[in-house]
């Protein structure tokens, strides 16, 4: 691979490598920005044609919410963004088990149809990443 | 070995971008390359020239310049994530750039190592 | 693979999240206010000083020293610079930061 000089946009080296990348999200949207510009960040990567996954746990889940009204804080809803990701070749949404459950909350409750695993499975699954990104 | 770098918190508040400058420069000292250092979410005020720290405390923007010139380190700063926050080309400190989201993706194609530091 | 955390363990979970995720024969290094994850005769100790069974453990000693904290660090755990750190990351495959 050459080295790369700085203000390039994507070059002859970007092409042809798929890396997976994992995209980690354990906060909770409004309450901060994180959960907004990682998805940002996600819509972006979708250009690249690698692969992608996105893993939701702890408060990540409450992104994936039903039912998000923010009129009245004056905040842009995000939430059905998740349910375009698809037309963006995004498939993989992964949700621990844990988690959801410990939030009383179950598949139902979300907005997008997701892949629900266990804890010791996820952990299988960020093992077997390239890049990991969490914000 | 290519390490990539992610800086997701302003100076001062966080120790992330302070770990995250001690971290790139121990990826020098050690003989690898750093293919670039990306600013993203308030990451992106590490990175304007109005800062200006009391005298007896560390610089961490003009820091940043200083390792970018003496190393030739390619630092971005997320421009959706800098024009949310008032970070324009005018008050850009030396060494930065602003760009788009795909360097970050980019960063994590090439480098062989992208390392997040954050909040 | 290896792990970061930043945060104390007495503020946010992510150090006991981390403990779960992390694999046998992965490593955990603990920066920042994560570094209280690292010490002696805590809530957390015990806990720690079991996962240090399975995985490696780590954390930096700036951080440590800093707030204060160097002769408290539970026998085991190695105290890495920065230097150490980025020969971790090296070393591994991939790392996640559990921010």
């Amino acid at each position: 691979m050459s080295e790369t000089t700085g203000g390039v946009e994507m070059d002859e080296d970007v092409s042809g490598v798929i890396k997976k990348f994992l995209y980690v999200n354990r906060k909770a949207p409004y309450g901060t920005i994180y959960a907004l510009e990682s998805l940002e960040v996600v819509l972006i990567a979708a250009a690249f044609d690698q692969d992608v996954s996105l893993v939701f746990l702890d408060d990540g889940v409450y992104q994936l919410a039903k039912g998000q009204h923010t009129k009245t804080i004056d905040v842009k809803n995000f939430s059905p963004t998740y349910r375009a990701l698809e037309g963006y070749d995004i498939e993989k949404l992964y949700v621990e088990k844990e988690s959801l459950e410990a939030r009383g909350l179950t598949a139902e409750d979300l907005i997008v149809p997701v892949t629900l695993l266990p804890a010791a499975e996820m952990a299988e699954l960020m093992d077997g990443q390239d890049i990991v990104l969490s914000f | 070995m290519k390490f990539g770098i992610m800086v997701n918190e302003g100076p001062y508040t966080h120790e992330a971008s302070d770990t995250a400058y001690l971290f790139a420069k121990a990826v020098l000292e050690k003989g690898h390359q750093i293919h670039r250092i990306f600013f993203y979410h308030d990451g992106v005020n590490n990175s304007t020239r109005l800062t200006e720290p009391p005298q007896d405390d560390r610089n961490i923007v003009t820091r940043w310049s200083k390792l970018a010139a003496e190393h030739q380190i390619d630092l971005v700063v997320c421009v959706a994530a800098a024009l949310r926050r008032g970070i324009r080309d005018e008050n850009l400190a030396e060494g930065f750039r602003i760009s788009g989201l795909g360097q970050l993706i980019e960063s994590g194609i090439q480098a062989d190592r992208l390392v997040v530091f954050g909040d | 693979m290896l792990h970061t955390v930043n945060k104390s363990p007495f503020e946010r979970n992510s150090l006991e999240r981390c403990l779960q995720y992390a694999k046998k024969g992965s490593a955990i290094l603990l920066i920042e206010d994560g570094v209280y994850g690292a010490l002696k005769g805590t809530a957390v100790t015990d806990k720690v000083k079991k996962a240090m069974k399975n995985v490696s453990i780590y954390a930096l000693y700036p951080d440590i020293e800093a707030r204060g904290m160097q002769d408290k660090a539970i026998d085991g755990i190695r105290l890495v610079d920065y230097g150490g750190f980025v020969d971790l990351v090296a070393e591994h495959r991939n790392v996640h930061s559990w921010l």
